[in-house]
Order: C-alpha cells, then structure tokens, then sequence
C-alpha cells in the first residue's frame, strides 16, 4: 500500500472550506480521499483540525480518521494511541475530537479506555461526561439494591452534580427522589421560572404567527392592549413545574387560535455567551434584547427539554427575553397544550443562573414515568 | 407470468442495475416488485439462513448491490451517531462501517428513530438519508464522495415527530423531500457533486411519503411527489412541473406506479393516468380501499392494499371494483413485497405473512408464517433468493 505524503494544513483547507447547499464538496472529496490514504501516524494532526470544522467538514475529518484506522488495523499495524490519548486529555480540544479520540481509543483498548472513564465527570464534551456520570448512577443503583440508601443517596447527588443531559439528569432525579431526597431541578438546570405573561392576541387561520402584536414593538408591563376578547394586560405568573413549563393555559386560559407572550429579565454580571434552550410544541418565536434569535412554526408534533438550542449573547445587566408562543385550531385532546420550557445555559449544559434569580418556588411533582 | 413479465419490462428501470439488486425504497422499481422466482413461501425457522446483530435502531429497509447489502442505522442517547454499514449477503458479515454525526435536529417520536428514511443506490454509489436531514454519498467501498447538512441549509426543515421520506435518485439526481409544517422543500440533488439541480417550495405540511419514479413524455424520467394537496409530477433533470393532481393525497403511505399508471393514495384508491399533454386523467376512485401506514402494491393487474386494523383489500386495477378481503395480523408499519405471485407482510411485532395470489380474483389465503419475535417497522428486500428483514437490532436473511 503506498501511502499519500501530507501537506496536512493545506490538504485539510478544502474541508474546513465546505459550505452550505453543497459548496465545496467536490474539493472536499478529493482532499478526503488524499486524507483517507495517509499514514495512522497522522490521525492526532487531522483531529487538530476538527477542531476548527463546522459540522459538515467534522463528518468529513471523522470519516477520513475512521477510515485511516480501518486501513491500518485491518493490515495488522497499529494506531498511535499514546498521541491521541494525550489529545484526548487536552480538553482545550474540541468536544467532538475528543469523542472521537475517545472512540479510537476504545476500538484499540476497551480496558484503557475504561480506565479513562471516571475521570470525566467534569468534561466539557458531553458524551465523555455523560459516560462517567453513567458510572456514578450504576454505582447508586447498586448501592439502592444492597440496601445502602444513605451512601446512595450520596452518590447519586454526586452524578446529579456532574450530570447535563436531560434524560440522564431526569433519571438521576428519580431515582433520588425514591430516596425521599429533594431535587432543585429548575435551579440545576437553569429553567426560568418567574415571567409576565400576556394575551390572548389572535391566532385565527395560524396568521398571528407573522403578525407584529404590541409586545413585540415594545414591553411594556402597565400598559394595556386590544386582544382577541378584550383588552389584556401583563401578569405576572410563576412556574410551579419542576422542569420549568410554562402553562399558558393556567394564566390566559385554554383557547384555541391564540397568540400568548412571555417576558422576563435576566441579569448577568458580565457580557457572555450563552445558549437559549427551548423545548416548546406550539408555534414559537424567541427574542433577546429585541434580537429575533429563532422561529418556528411547527404546531403539536411534540416538545422536550433543550428541543432547541439558540446560540445567543448575553451583555452585562439587564436582558430582556420574550417569547411568542402560538395555539393553533386543533381540536384533539392531544393538542391541548399551549406551553413552552425555557433555561439558558453555557454549551455543555450547565445552567448560568441570573444574578436577580429567585427563589425556586414550590413544585408540584412530575408522575414517575412508569 | 407472461403478463407479469410484460409489466415489469415496461416498468421503469434504474440504470446501472442487475436483477438482483434492490436499489431503493420497495426495490429497483419502486413498487415492491421482485424478479425473485424462489423465495420461501411455508416459512419456518429453518429458513432463516442467518441474522446479525446491529449497532443500532433503523427502520429502513437494507438495499441490496450485488452481494453487498447496505443499511443505515442511528444511535446514542440521543440518536445523533449516524451508522453506515455494508454487509455481506452470503453471510452477514461487516465489509465496512462508516459513521458520522447528526447536523440537524434528532428528536423523533418513541417509534421511530433518526434512520427511517432507507437509502438508495444508483449501482455506483450509495445516497444515504436521516431524519436529521443528513446526506451521503459513499461509493460502494465506503468512500466519501459528498455530503449535505440540509438543516444547516434550511434551519426549519425538521419536524419533531421525525421524518422517513426516502431517497430516489435517477440520471444523475438524487430527489429527496424534506417536507414538513414549519419549512417544507424538496431538492433535486446533483450525484456527482451534491450541489442542488433544482429546489422546490413544497406544501408546508408534514409529509412522511417517499418519491416515486416513473417515465414521463418522451422517455424523461419523472419524479412524484406526494403530499396533503395531492401530486406533483415533476421532470427530474430541472424540477419543473409536468402535471399536478389536485385533490389531495395521504401523508403516510406512498402510492405506487404501475403500466403507466398512478395509484396515489386520495381518497382511498385514486387511479391517474397522464395524458402526456400536462393533464392527468383520473380512471377511477374507490374508497373501499384504506390503506394504513403501509403502501399499497400493483401485482397480476391488482392493487393490494391493507388497512390499520390488517385487513388486505383485493381491486380490479381496470375499474377498482373489490374483488375481496384477506383478514392478515396487522398492524403494519412495513410495505409489502412480492416475488412469483406470492405477498409478504411483515406486521409491527414481526410476523412474517405470506399470502399466495394465485387464485387470482378469488379470496388468497395466508400460506406461511414466521414469527421473529422483534418489532419490525421497516418494508423488507428481496435479492435472488432471499428477504431481507431489519429490526432495531437485527439483520435477517430468510432463504437462499
């Protein structure tokens, strides 16, 4: 096999330049190919790379490592594990790299990278943390079926510590929660929770989705405006869900064909990059500091937590978030719900908690899944 | 069999294609027809010449090039690890595996997951799709050639139930719909380069119905495409539009083409044949047939077409008269397939049904049976002798 000879940054370069709607692909394939044909020993180079790849050229870098690996360990030769081991360490390193480096690892030496495991309560990857808190929860577990609930009790406040998926976290909670131990979820995963709430505004035919309702020009809490069936003023209203829901129909009453806004305030002690997380099964349109960060309108296909991810900018003191929510004319009892949840957060997940949080109000609970 | 034979000559073909391939969504023509002449009929255990383990869920189907079977599967917590495989169809065996992650958005509903549209294959390379709006383009080694992140395109084309719309390509364009409420498209994509050929405004409406290829005016190869207002016919090289048929159509199952003729899935049956002129003339309409999830089938000159509660109504292609009812163990999420005259149904809790056609306008029966014991959503292909049947976790082939 005759191995290609890597001018890496440059060979490299037509990958990281692919676009959106096909561009550049036809100088990313070749360079692939020229990637795909180099030696193992450049594996930990081309990761380097990924980390400044938007995620069309990481699907391209990954599959050109992938490939260099199948090649190698197919012919019998072997990875260069103790490079990428150290790349994988280097948590300066992009998260999806260092899966990868992880992955490669794995392939070569299941028991290595087991070892490694533990010691990623606090990546920044999520899927690295997601594996070793995933450790600590089979550790409670264990400890809940021997009958030790004191030490698992720990244990699992300890996963819930390091814990930033939902699903992950939601299991965490459960199980804690069959050990009588509270859970402040809202605070953990950053949901907001206190907001002013108005409406209704029309949604007749879905066309208030588009239109410019008043909240929209300016937020105003005493003023008053003309909606659907009358004249509608802010209220407050408090979230009592302790995954954050936001209840439009508590406030503003269960109707149909509706319009509904939220707004609130945030204040950070600093300029800072966040992400807005919304999981929302209405029509919706989130703004901070009158930015448009996303719209969507899409009605009753179904909601979760972080559904969607909003990059967003946060500047020191007081931000102002708004968000839209539309009801629509269904009429099945499934599609009742004219609600959204709301947390902002850095990207792993963590929650970044306002500096004029409240306290979290009292909860009602959530039916354990069966 | 000369009629059957007849019919399959005039159906259309994709290039570069051998008997035994199985290309595409309900195989090479599109309409669950196979060349096969022996498949298994009395099942039983013993013909299942082997099944695999799979790294993760799918409900596309496996297609078939040559000896080479390709699958795609998704996996991870949150189903963004998307799988490629190639497997070997003398024994199953892993020839490659390519994986990358998803760019778009992957929440599904519990039932389905991120690898639900089934890929397709021009017999020079592999077009793979996921719920998450990405695509591939692999040679059959496992090269990459290309690859798109239509959500990083088109940020709102996702709907949070998923989406299984599969890939068609022909002539060098690969067709795929990303139909749904918020932002609704369908693309005609360039094989060799993945950049668009064509981009077309689509009903803003979700729509899980798949493009069905047949051949318009002049030989030119035409793409349908299916959706809540009805159908669109459109010329496949530059997207324009050569008839549209109004008067809506389903959003689940697909309609299939036979001898020129449409079977769209309005109304119940709604059969539509082209005038060549840009018109489309409807030859009749029956709401005796309903079909659920599954799509409808054309064999010997009948539709076939099971209902949600796994009823399978029998019609006339000519006048779509009832010829009668078959009561199968339903529900069916996968398409049926044929070969020599028999139907195989493989209902959500994976019974295998065969049902023998061959009493042609009177009642068939259900000739054999095998229970595999998983949930099975995906339609099956059929290469020479063999079904090849996917669940979340397994890969079957049953027969030679």
């Amino acid at each position: 096999m005759v191995l290609a000879v890597l001018n890496l940054s440059a060979d490299v370069a037509p990958i990281l330049k692919v676009g959106n709607e096909g561009a550049g692909n036809r100088k990313a394939a070749a360079a692939w190919k020229k990637l795909a044909d180099s030696d193992a020993s450049e594996i930990v180079s081309i990761l380097k790379h990924m980390n400044d790849a938007n995620p069309m050229a990481a699907n391209y870098l990954r599959s050109a490592v992938e490939t260099i690996s199948d090649k190698t360990l197919g012919a019998g030769g072997s990875l260069p594990i103790a490079d990428i081991g150290n790349f994988l360490l280097d948590r300066t390193n992009a998260p999806k790299s260092r899966d990868l480096a992880f992955a490669l690892i794995e392939r070569v030496s299941a028991s290595t990278a087991e070892k490694l495991v533990p010691g990623m309560l606090n990546d920044p990857s999520p899927a690295l943390r997601r594996m070793a808190v995933a450790g600590l929860v089979d550790e409670g577990k264990g400890l809940i079926e021997s009958g030790n609930a004191a030490e698992a009790a720990v244990v699992l406040r300890q996963a819930l510590s390091y814990s930033r998926e939902a699903n992950q976290t939601q299991e965490i909670a459960e199980a804690l929660a069959d050990l009588n131990q509270d859970v402040d979820l809202p605070t953990h995963f950053g949901f907001l929770m206190h907001w002013n709430v108005i409406g209704p505004f029309d949604n007749t035919d879905r066309t208030g989705f588009a239109k410019v309702f008043p909240p929209e020009k300016k937020v105003d809490l005493t003023a008053t405006y003309k909606g659907k069936e009358g004249q509608v003023g802010w209220k407050p209203f408090v979230s009592d869900h302790e995954y954050g829901t936001v209840d439009l129909n508590k406030p503003l009453g269960m109707k149909k064909q509706v319009t509904g806004y939220a707004y609130t305030e945030f204040e950070s002690p600093s300029e800072r990059n966040v992400e807005i997380r919304l999981g929302c099964k209405n029509a919706w349109k989130v703004w901070v500091n009158g930015e448009l960060l996303f719209e969507r309108d899409e009605y009753h296909r179904g909601i979760r937590i972080d559904q969607y991810s909003l990059p967003a900018t946060l500047k020191a003191g007081t931000n102002a978030i708004l968000v839209k929510a539309c009801q629509n004319e269904q009429e099945q009892t499934w599609t009742k719900e004219w609600q959204f949840q709301l947390r902002v957060c850095d990207s792993t997940g963590t929650a970044v908690l306002a500096a004029n949080r409240p306290p979290t109000p009292e909860l009602v609970k959530t039916p354990k899944k069966k | 069999m000369k009629l059957y034979s007849l019919l399959c000559a005039a159906a259309f073909v994709v290039s570069s294609s051998t008997q035994a391939d199985w290309l595409q969504f309900r195989g090479p023509h599109g309409n669950g027809l196979s060349d096969s002449k022996s498949l298994p009929t009395e099942l039983s255990e013993k013909d299942v010449d082997w099944d695999v383990a799979l790294p993760g869920r799918g409900l596309s189907s496996p297609i078939v090039v040559g000896d080479r079977i390709f699958l795609t599967a998704s996996s991870g917590p949150d189903q963004d690890q998307l799988h490629v495989l190639c497997m070997s169809a003398k024994n199953g065996e892993k020839i490659w595996e390519r994986k990358f992650w998803a760019t778009g958005r992957t929440m599904t509903h519990k039932k389905t997951c991120v690898a639900a549209p089934t890929p397709a294959s021009d017999g020079k390379h592999l077009y793979a799709l996921y719920s998450s709006n990405d695509l591939f383009c692999l040679d059959l080694d496992g090269n990459l050639i290309w690859l798109r992140g239509l959500t990083q395109d088109y940020p709102n084309v996702s709907n949070s139930l998923g989406m299984s719309s599969s890939v068609a390509v022909v002539d060098g364009t690969v067709v795929v719909q990303v139909e749904n409420d918020s932002q609704s498209l369908a693309l005609g994509i360039d094989s060799q380069t993945g950049a668009n050929r064509w981009k077309q405004q689509r009903p803003k409406s979700a729509n899980w119905t798949s493009p069905i290829l047949m051949k318009g005016k002049g030989g030119k190869a035409v793409v349908l495409l299916q959706s809540s207002t009805g159908v669109n016919a459109v010329n496949v090289k530059t997207g324009e539009e050569t008839w549209y048929y109004s008067d809506g159509a389903s959003t689940i199952p697909s309609g299939v083409v036979s001898d020129g003729v449409i079977y769209a899935v309005s109304r119940g049956i709604t059969a539509l044949k082209p005038t060549g002129d840009g018109r489309v003339d409807q030859l009749w309409r029956s709401g005796m047939f309903r079909p659920g999830t599954a799509s409808p089938i054309v064999l010997n000159r009948r539709i076939y077409a099971a209902n949600n509660a796994g009823v399978l109504s029998v019609g006339n292609v000519k006048d779509g008269e009832r010829l009668w009812q078959l009561r199968m163990k339903g529900p069916f999420s996968a398409s049926p397939v044929s070969a020599a005259g028999f139907l195989y149904f493989v209902n959500e809790k994976g019974l295998v049904q065969v049902v023998d056609t061959s009493s042609g306008d009177e009642e068939g029966e259900i000739v054999g049976k095998l229970d595999l014991k998983d949930t099975i959503l995906g339609t099956p292909a059929v290469s020479g002798n063999a079904l090849f049947i996917r669940s979340d976790a397994r890969l079957w082939k049953i027969g030679g």
